[in-house]
Order: structure tokens, then sequence, then C-alpha cells
């Protein structure tokens, strides 16, 4: 049985049932409760579960990440939502020092489950401080997960899955993929975490990519296949830690790669892939990995040079082209 | 009709009390049927207690959520005066009004024990005997002159080279053990890294914090964390960050937690120094907004490191930022062991009562160094720390009411004084976690990137220990 759910729905679908199944999940962050979330996430469900299951926190990113942590340690599954992603650099230190480190610190003695969503990536004329890709900031931070869906069907079995596993997980949602819609299962799924997925099968060339970016590269894909090419295409998932065994298995077969991401080129998550695939399939390319990102500056408002900041379809596909004739 | 000036304020008065009882009562109401809907059961009228009872007629009236998800509305009344959400129970006046801080009196200190141990004027001994047994006020001195001796020995065991680190509770081991003693052994305590006391009371013994300042194989974190970050699981003792004040959400998260549960509460303690961080402010909100049962102990001790109290804030101590935050709080002579456990008893039982959380300014004097890589001679006097070890010391204060005799204090001491060199001489001797155990707990389960690191370090330890054995065996003998 399917039904046809926007991404939202799928995410909230994803919270109710298991705010159902293990009555230790709990929702908080501002407006997550009679509003219903930014982007709807949460709607309604404050009448199924009650104000204090569904909990509208005062405005203090560090501090309420700081209380999941806190009710985390002490029993309870708590989802955090960041209105947006970005602004949850105000908790950083909670995020890196509490959350990624007491496991560590405690000697395992304490667990951190918890999950820390919202709406990431660069949207349309959001700005600069509205449009950070934490997930490169964050990235570097021992003890957390960090995992990117992109359609509805992923969201919902990788926020469940995020939902119960035992280590923090930074959950980044698209804020341009919401609307996005798809028919998913009616039955309940649960998808793993760690798992990268290829996306299409092909023998060419390995295109990795992951969030919103994967719908750029599908867009490619066509006219690459039109244009009588064969591509691999990847979607990371989950971005800490790599599933570089997937990775490795698909160089070894297409020999050529490129990664396509949002991130700033510096220090953002190609950088960390490149490294990864060099250090442990160097053997197996015949032509140095290319990467196409963001450019190195703050997102400009300005919606010609916003879009000139991101990486084109038409650029994927010049520069697979271009690693093709290598 | 005329009236009064003095009659128009008090009904003025009266009608504000009004209102802000209506509001505090509806949202009580609203937050009790929620607990109780979590619940399933009913759990008492501990939450109007709150409540001034004359007002409570006005209260009935303002509409509560049955539901537990409609709020109420109260500050609507139509026809009568607007009140702003911000302030609803404001007043208004042709007067501009400056309400002016330095008119506020200062928040009195609760104490029980004068300097020289004696009760104060208007306290009797039965009335105290009601309140502690001497059973528990002896256990509660020699858990504070144990910790004494031990902070003793490992402030120089760590200037001889043996530990890397420690911090003493030189002067404040009344704060820290008395109010432990009056919690319960199962509420969940976030430190800050001065409350040793804590983890003595609640029976960690020398052989723990020796290990622990060690380092070694033998602790709760096996090393991963630096001496004095304790932290203990089955004491309800959250591990310490170093990072000032985060601990401050945490507790109210736990007691989010618990009050869920319904059971206990989580006590936060912190200095006036973390005072000053944002997570400080936000975390007093967030319990006070969100009805969390927890106890915030302040260590108000005088010194953010080298910045005195006078340099960190302006206002009356910490306790008055409570009411800013429309929370209780209560001062306390934090020498006085005796105000100290009284006082941490009489919040714990409101706590409970209320599921409300609550301030305790504990007034201290930090005694030691802020830690080992501080040197306080340079920001304050040796005559000012003579002064308050001289008139302030909370062992000798509550020793004097308890009658114990120098020769008892010094064997006692004597005692405890072996006890931990015992201690200490045996977490040296004994063995660290193994190098490639420190991949252990990053996650709860080990992921693929952290494997082959520990392969990669398991390979090069091998190498590097292979070319140690080479190069010995082909040394000239």
């Amino acid at each position: 049985m399917l039904h046809k759910l926007f991404m939202y729905e799928a995410l909230r679908e994803a919270i109710d049932e298991e705010m159902a199944r293990d009555k230790r999940v709990f929702v908080l962050g501002e407006d997550v409760g009679h509003y219903g979330g930014s982007y709807k996430v949460t709607k309604q469900l404050h009448t199924k579960y009650g104000d204090l299951r569904v909990l509208d926190t005062p405005i203090a990113e560090n501090s309420f990440t700081g209380m999941a942590i806190g009710a985390a340690m002490t029993g309870l599954k708590p989802v955090v939502e960041g209105m947006n992603l970005s602004f949850l650099l105000l908790a950083f230190n909670q995020i890196s020092n509490n959350a990624g480190m007491l496991h560590y610190t405690s000697g395992g003695n304490w667990s951190i489950p918890l999950v820390i969503r919202g709406p990431g990536g660069i949207g349309k004329q959001l700005s600069a401080e509205h449009s950070q890709r934490i997930e490169a900031y964050f990235q570097a931070v021992p003890g957390l997960k960090i995992v990117a869906c992109s359609t509805p069907y992923n969201a919902k079995g990788l926020l469940k899955a995020a939902i119960r596993d035992n280590n923090p997980v930074l959950f980044l949602e698209h804020v341009l993929l919401y609307n996005l819609k798809q028919e998913i299962p009616k039955q309940e799924y649960v998808l793993p975490l760690d798992k990268a997925q290829v996306v299409r099968e092909g023998s060419d060339v390995t295109i990795i990519t992951y969030s919103r970016m994967l719908h750029h590269v599908m867009q490619a894909v066509k006219q690459l296949v039109a244009q009588g090419m064969n591509p691999e295409v990847i979607d990371l998932i989950s971005l800490k830690p790599i599933d570089l065994e997937t990775l490795v298995t698909s160089v070894s077969k297409t020999h050529k790669a490129i990664i396509v991401e949002e991130c700033m080129q510096t220090g953002g998550i190609a950088a960390e892939v490149m490294a990864q695939i060099y250090s442990h399939a160097f053997d197996e390319l015949d032509a140095p990995i290319r990467r196409l990102s963001s450019k190195d500056v703050p997102t400009p408002y300005n919606g010609y040079l916003e879009q000139a900041c991101l990486v084109q379809p038409t650029q994927i596909v010049e520069a697979v082209k271009t690693l093709m004739s290598t | 009709m005329y009236h009064s000036k003095s009659y128009l304020k008090n009904v003025r008065v009266l009608l504000t009390r009004a209102v802000q009882d209506s509001v505090r009562i509806a949202y009580r109401a609203a937050f009790r049927a929620q607990v109780e809907k979590h619940h399933g059961r009913r759990i008492g009228n501990a939450y109007q207690q709150g409540c001034s009872g004359s007002y409570a007629a006005v209260g009935q009236q303002a509409r509560c959520c049955s539901s537990g998800t409609e709020r109420p509305v109260s500050w609507f009344s139509p026809g009568g005066e607007v009140h702003f959400p911000g302030a609803v129970a404001a007043p208004y006046t042709h007067k501009l009004v400056v309400e002016e801080a330095a008119k506020l009196l200062p928040i009195p200190a609760f104490r029980l024990l004068n300097n020289n141990g004696e009760l104060v004027d208007g306290v009797d001994s039965k009335s105290v005997e009601e309140k502690v047994s001497g059973a528990v006020l002896r256990k509660i001195y020699d858990c504070m002159v144990a910790l004494n001796v031990m902070d003793s020995i490992l402030f120089s065991a760590q200037r001889q080279g043996r530990i890397s680190f420690y911090l003493t509770s030189f002067c404040e081991e009344a704060a820290v053990v008395a109010s432990a003693a009056a919690l319960d052994n199962h509420d969940e305590v976030f430190a800050q890294y001065r409350e040793q006391g804590v983890l003595l009371w609640r029976g960690y013994t020398y052989d723990d914090f020796c290990q622990q300042c060690c380092s070694t194989r033998k602790e709760p974190a096996r090393g991963h964390q630096m001496p004095v970050h304790y932290g203990r699981k089955d004491m309800h003792f959250h591990t310490i960050s170093s990072t000032l004040a985060t601990q401050i959400p945490h507790a109210v998260g736990a007691a989010y937690a618990l009050k869920l549960d319904g059971k206990g509460i989580a006590a936060c303690y912190f200095g006036e120094g973390a005072a000053s961080e944002g997570d400080f402010h936000a975390a007093m909100n967030f319990a006070s907004t969100l009805d969390c049962p927890v106890l915030f102990i302040c260590r108000n001790n005088g010194y953010a490191i080298s910045t005195p109290a006078t340099e960190q804030f302006r206002g009356d101590g910490i306790a008055r930022r409570a009411c800013g935050y429309g929370m209780d709080a209560i001062r306390c002579d934090g020498n006085d062991a005796l105000a100290v456990y009284v006082a941490t008893n009489y919040a714990r039982d409101r706590i409970v009562a209320t599921s409300r959380p609550m301030l305790l300014e504990l007034l201290t004097y930090r005694g030691g160094h802020h830690s080992t890589s501080d040197d306080s001679s340079q920001y304050r006097s040796l005559e000012e720390i003579d002064y308050f070890m001289r008139y302030a010391d909370p062992i000798a204060r509550l020793g004097r009411f308890l009658n114990v005799s120098p020769a008892e204090e010094q064997a006692m001491r004597k005692r405890e004084r072996t006890l931990v060199l015992d201690a200490l001489s045996s977490a040296e001797q004994e063995e660290k976690e193994p190098p490639l155990d420190m991949f252990l707990d990053v996650y709860s389960s080990m992921p693929p990137h952290l494997i082959r690191q520990r392969e990669s370090l398991r390979l090069s330890l091998e190498r590097i220990e292979q070319a140690k054995a080479n190069r010995a065996s082909t040394s000239p003998k």
C-alpha cells in the first residue's frame, strides 16, 4: 500500500509513529507546538501527544539543545527542531562539547540519544545567515552522526532510524525539499543510517552527492544518458561517518568520480570524501577526482548571484563530460 | 464618592494581585491537567500552594484548558482595561516610575549558627532537632573534615607532580556537603567542578577519587576525562564538562524528564562566576517557564578565578535574579552547615510539592586557589584569606556546635590522611587504559572509520615496538 506525501508530511509521520511507539520520544524547540513548526513538520502533534511531549521552549538555541541533552541523559529521547539549522551555530557548544563528547568523557556511562533536525542548505533568497551548510562545520565533531535525507521516502525511514539510534544525530532536511511529493509505503519501514544509497547504477563514472544536489544531479544525468553515457549516482545519506565501502565499490567499477555538493569548497563534505577515496582507492582511479561545490563566499541575497554561487545541472553535465574525455 | 488615596492604592494592589493570581492559577491548572493526563492519574493540589487562598474565587473564573492543548486566555477582559500580554498584571499610573535597583534592600542570608558555633538569637535547640538529627549533623561534620583532608593531600600531590590538576573546596565544605546531605541520594546532580563533597557524601571512596585523578583504567571514564571531572551514574552524579555553565540547561532537561516520570528533582551546582554565562540565564528562564523541578545551588564564593564579585555583577548577588525569572529564591550563609542543610531541605520539599524550580544562593568564600593552575596571591591578599579562614571556617563552626574536641578532630584528620595517602599510592600503581581502547565509547558501537584508524594505530605501535626491540638487540653490549 502506498500513499503520496510531501516530504514534510513524511517527516511528521516518522515522528508521529515514533512518539506512538515509544513514550520516551518527545519534540522540543521554538514554535513546534501550537504553531506546528516553521515547515509544518510537527503540525497537530501537540493535539495528539499534549504540550508536555511537544514542547515549545523560549528562544535560546544553546540552552534548549542543552536541555535536550540533560533529558536524554535522564531517560528521554528528545527530537530537537532547529527552526533553521543555520541558527544552531548558536548551539555549537552544546552540540560539540556536550552532545558529541559526554558519552566518551563519561566512559560510556551516559548515552545521548538525541536527534537535532531542521531545514538546512541554500533556499530561495534567504541570504547568508539562513543558508549555512552546517554539516561542514559539524563534521569534525567526534561522537556525532550526520545524516542528510533527499526524498520523502528516505526522509521518513531515516528519521525513524535516527530517533531509535543511541547516539546524537544531526538530521539535515533541505529547505527546498519540504514540498517534494512521492509515493511511499503506508507500512512501517526503517532505513539504515550509515549506508550510502546507489540511486542509479551505471558503469562510466561515479557521481557522489547528497540532499538537494541529488535532484540537480538527476537532471544532469537525464542529459548525460541522452548523450549515450551511463553514470552511477550515489546519495551519501550518511555524511558522518561516510560509507566508504559503497564509494570504493563503485569507483572500483567506474574508475572515475565526481562529487557534487552544496557546501562551500573549502572544508566541505567533498573535501573529506575526496581524501578518503584517494587514501583507499587511489589505484582504482583513471583520472583525478573532480568536485563541484558552492563558491567560498557567504551566500548572496540577490537571486542571480545566489544561483551563480550554487552548482547548476548544466555545470554538472559539462564537468562529467570533461572528466569522461580524460 | 470620595476615596482616600491609600484606599485607592489598596484597591489597585488587590486587583493587581487578583489578576496575577488568576493567570498563575490558570496556568497551573492547565499544567496539572497535562501532567495528570500524561500519568493517567491525579496528582493532588500541590500546584495551588503557591496561590494565595483569598483570591481563589477570582482564579476559578479564569478559563483553563481541560484538554491540555488549549492555552488559558485570561488577559482578555472585554469592556474592561486593556492589559498587554507581556505583563498582564501591570497596573497603569500617571507617574513616570523608575524602578530603582539601588533601592531594593539586600536579601537577608538565612543563618542558624554564629561564627562561634552557637545558635543565633531566636532559635532554640528543640526546633533545630526537629529539622535535623544530631547524628546527621555529625555525619556532615565528618564528611567535611574528610573532604578537607583529601583536598589538602591531592592539592599537594599536584604540586609534587603526582597528578596533573586539582581543585579544592577549602572554606566551602559546608556549602557542598550540607546541601548534598539534604538532597535525596537519587536526585540527579549536575555539578560544576568544585563539588567533590557531593560525591564523598554519596559514598564515592578515596580510592575512587584517586583512581580518577590518576586517570587509571579503574575509574568510570578510564582516563577519558581530566582530573576532578568526576561522573558516576549509580550515584546520579553527571560527568562534569569543563565548559562553564553547560550543566545548567542539562539539569533543566533532566528535571523535565523526572517530572514526566513523576519522581525526584535535579540539583544543579554552579558558582557565581558561571552565572554570567548565557546558559545560566536561559536555563533559569526555561526552568521557570516550563515548570521544571530543579534546585539551582549557587556557590557564591566571591571570585571567578581572579575576577572578584564586585567586577562580575552590580545587582544583589545571584538570588535576586531568580525573581526576575518568576522563581523563588533563598539566600543562605553557606558556611553555616546547619542553615545550609535546613534551607536545602526546605527548598527540596517545596520543589517536590510545587514542581517549580528554586534558586538557593550560598554565600561563601573560596579559601583555595581557583585551581592548581592559579596563584591567587596575584590578585588577593593573604590577610583577606586569613580573615575568612579565621572567622568563617565552616568546619570549626560546626565542630564547636557539636562539641568536637580539638584532640578528636586531630585524631580524625590523622586517620583520614593515612587512608587518602594509601589510596593515592595504590592509584599511582594502577594501569592506564591501553592506547587502542581510546576508540571505545566515541559512539555506542564502533563505526568503520574508527575501526580503520584503530588498526592503523595498532600497526604503527607494533612497528615502533619492533624498532625498539631491534635497536636493543643490535646495540653494543
